[in-house]
């Protein structure tokens, strides 16, 4: 084929469809690849979306994409067998435009956004995988799609493949692939319920929504966390842990999502709901340390393929998005001077470098290999939080010391201070 | 050869599910898809296409939207395709619809003549097979309906051998051209489009012809063209498990006799 493209994006999530608009909008002839039905068929996330990055895309993005509820409550909830311990969040400020943060879908909301990018000038090709790398002599020339007479050319390839990274590990770029130690697997069901039992249930009015993070009994103990986002008339529920710890404990990812559903704290929230869908995916959570080198000549890694994911801070999209513009950036700066070597593709690098994404990466470049060697923190220090409250909240004509004196006890017979003394230096070390 | 297939936007029948109240359809939220015979139609044209030469050109009635379907047309190798759409086109039953699509036919005849028209045996939301038949009466031209195999064209003497799939039987026959074809799925095996035509059919808009571009009378279009009325739509009701005669295993003879009493009672089998 002659027809040689600007550039050639592989994968129609939010960081591929981000590096798309923007090249298709600065003039660049792009081309997008998908290999779902349509854009959005094959991601999974939680489900929140936030406003900032997006606009940082798309402005007003807000007005007219395909959102359930704008965020004005996030929380969190340390579960234990019976019990829970809450900590949470609302604001009247993100209750008003343009708002800070959206429950949404990715089927719907990526298939807006791809064709946000259509109408920019890209060329959106579905239902079709690329398999390979064209090279010649070191450089990426273009792409294999799986089809007939299914090589395309192009200046620059974007691999935005998600985080079966299949094409960056064939770039060189991620020489020792992936391990189950840096990735999460995360299963999620849609629930379908009247609104005005979410509006209820939840404390909400129309189009308010709320967030719910969970810990401890929420994952049976594993590194990880669960999740219960409200939708216009669905619940989003679902768990992730990582995948190593799942493996290890010989636990199905569906098991953990039916041991959260029938949590007796979790149970009343759902009552009367209907499962509408079930999803299922792999989430990088290497962090800093797993980042494959994320360009080379004639390419550039952008999203969950270059491990752009902060699970700590529950965020992914919106790296993938922001990692997405900043690849852009780059590219139409490198097709001014018409030079796409690694020199040329660098500054994509030294963006990253600049931005949130890598800071943030590095701030917790410890904290998962910390949580993954230490999976007590996951199930035991919510444990004794619950017990203590449980002591705190029970008046029975006990004096407050001999309370204080009985929690410290408790605490202490299942971890010895000193312990516990590392366990917060350690933690506040990797997290702080 | 000019080949004009006709095709239809119709709901994913898969996700599709009947309100128990309301008995409609429930369409929100379900994906549109080429008809499934109709995706084989197209096929079928294209394989013709590549053996006798000429072109293929595709023809839909419906909303803006159903230029999905052109595209999708066009990946598995269509020439060019034609949306009839217009407001007042809504609403139209197979006696209306048939109607529309013989003009957009005729409109595009008087441009390029046709040899060959393909329909899919019947849409998978009506199921009524309708419209195929409808545009072969209207056009005067040979139907053939249930195409199962093509065997060959004539071109000179134009005229075409093939197959009908008939209830425990096939029927081979041969038609004078110009005919109008409907297909069943075994006709072929739809190909995995190549990346060309995917590019193509990407980039591809197709000529959207309304009221203004094609010679309609109004009372004959739409719901004023339209005498179907739909009384009810429902799913068909579960079946049932089959009653299950026991003691085949001890007494085989017994049981049979059994069986055959029961079927001879319910009159499924005849008495000699």
């Amino acid at each position: 084929m002659s027809e040689k493209y600007d550039v050639i994006v592989v994968g129609a999530g939010p960081a591929g469809v981000t590096t798309a608009y923007l090249t298709a909008k600065a003039g660049l002839k792009t081309i997008l690849f998908e290999r779902g039905d349509h854009p959005g068929a094959k991601n999974v996330m939680g489900g929140v979306l936030y406003r900032k990055p997006t606009e940082d895309v798309i402005a007003n993005f807000w007005k007219e994409a395909p959102l359930e509820r704008h965020v004005i409550e996030q929380n969190l909830w340390i579960l234990d067998k019976n019990s829970v311990v809450k900590a949470g969040y609302r604001t009247k400020a993100q209750d008003q435009e343009p708002y800070n943060a959206f429950t949404v879908f990715r089927s719907r909301f990526d298939r807006w956004f791809a064709q946000k990018a259509v109408e920019a000038g890209a060329l959106l090709i579905t239902e079709t995988v690329v398999e390979d790398l064209i090279w010649d002599n070191h450089f990426v020339v273009g792409v294999k799609t799986g089809r007939p007479q299914g090589d395309v050319y192009g200046s620059v390839v974007v691999l935005a493949e998600g985080v079966n990274s299949m094409l960056t590990q064939k770039a060189g770029l991620q020489k020792d692939g992936l391990n189950t130690a840096q990735l999460a697997v995360a299963v999620k069901e849609v629930i379908a319920l009247d609104k005005e039992k979410i509006e209820s249930r939840f404390n909400l009015e129309e189009g308010q929504g709320a967030t719910i993070e969970l810990v401890g009994d929420a994952t049976m103990g594993m590194m990880g966390t669960a999740f219960i986002y409200t939708n216009t008339d669905s619940l989003s529920v679902g768990v992730g842990a990582l995948l190593s710890q799942v493996v290890r404990q010989k636990i199905n990812p569906n098991e953990l999502l039916e041991h959260l559903k029938n949590h007796p704290i979790v149970r009343p929230l759902l009552e009367g709901g209907e499962t509408k869908e079930y999803l299922g995916h792999l989430i990088p959570e290497g962090g800093y340390n797993a980042i494959p080198k994320v360009y080379t000549n004639g390419v550039v890694v952008v999203g969950d393929a270059a491990q752009f994911v902060n699970g700590i801070h529950r965020e992914g999209s919106n790296m993938a998005m922001i990692s997405g513009k900043l690849a852009a950036e780059t590219i139409i700066d490198a097709h001014k001077i018409g030079e796409f070597d690694e020199r040329a593709l660098s500054h994509y690098q030294k963006k990253l470098s600049n931005s949130f994404i890598i800071k943030d990466l590095k701030k917790y470049q410890n904290a998962s290999g910390f949580f993954e060697t230490n999976d007590h923190i996951f199930s035991l220090y919510p444990s004794l939080l619950n017990k203590a409250a449980e002591e705190f909240t029970t008046v029975d004509n006990v004096p407050k010391r001999e309370k204080q004196r009985r929690i410290m006890e408790l605490v202490t017979s299942e971890r010895s201070k000193l312990e516990i003394l590392r366990d917060i230096y350690r933690g506040w070390r990797v997290m702080g | 050869m000019h080949f004009v297939v006709c095709v239809k936007q119709v709901p994913d029948s898969s996700e599709v599910r009947v309100d128990p109240e309301t008995n409609t359809l429930i369409r929100e939220g379900v994906p549109s898809i080429i008809n499934p015979y109709d995706a084989h139609a197209v096929e079928e044209a294209v394989r013709l296409k590549e053996k006798y030469g000429g072109k293929v050109t595709v023809i839909s009635m419906g909303p803006p939207q159903a230029e999905e379907v052109i595209r999708k047309s066009i990946q598995f190798g269509a020439d060019e395709g034609i949306l009839l759409s217009d407001r007042k086109f809504a609403g139209s039953d197979t006696l209306a619809t048939s109607y529309v699509l013989t003009q957009g036919i005729k409109k595009l005849a008087e441009r390029e003549p046709f040899d060959l028209i393909f329909c899919g045996k019947q849409a998978i939301d009506g199921d009524t097979a309708q419209v195929g038949p409808g545009i072969a009466a209207r056009l005067k031209i040979p139907q053939l309906t249930y195409v199962l195999n093509i065997e060959e064209i004539n071109v000179e003497e134009k005229t075409i051998k093939l197959h009908r799939k008939l209830e425990g039987m096939r029927e081979v026959i041969s038609a004078k051209l110009p005919a109008l074809l409907t297909v069943v799925q075994d006709l072929n095996e739809l190909r995995y489009a190549p990346l060309p035509n995917m590019i193509r059919a990407a980039r591809y808009r197709p000529q959207v012809w309304t009221t203004e571009n094609i010679e309609v009378e109004d009372d004959k279009i739409g719901l004023n063209g339209s005498p179907t009325a739909v009384r009810k739509i429902f799913a068909p009701p579960e079946r049932e498990g089959g009653e299950i005669i026991p003691g085949g295993q001890e007494n085989p003879e017994e049981t049979a006799r059994k069986l055959v009493e029961r079927l001879l009672k319910e009159e499924i089998i005849a008495d000699k």
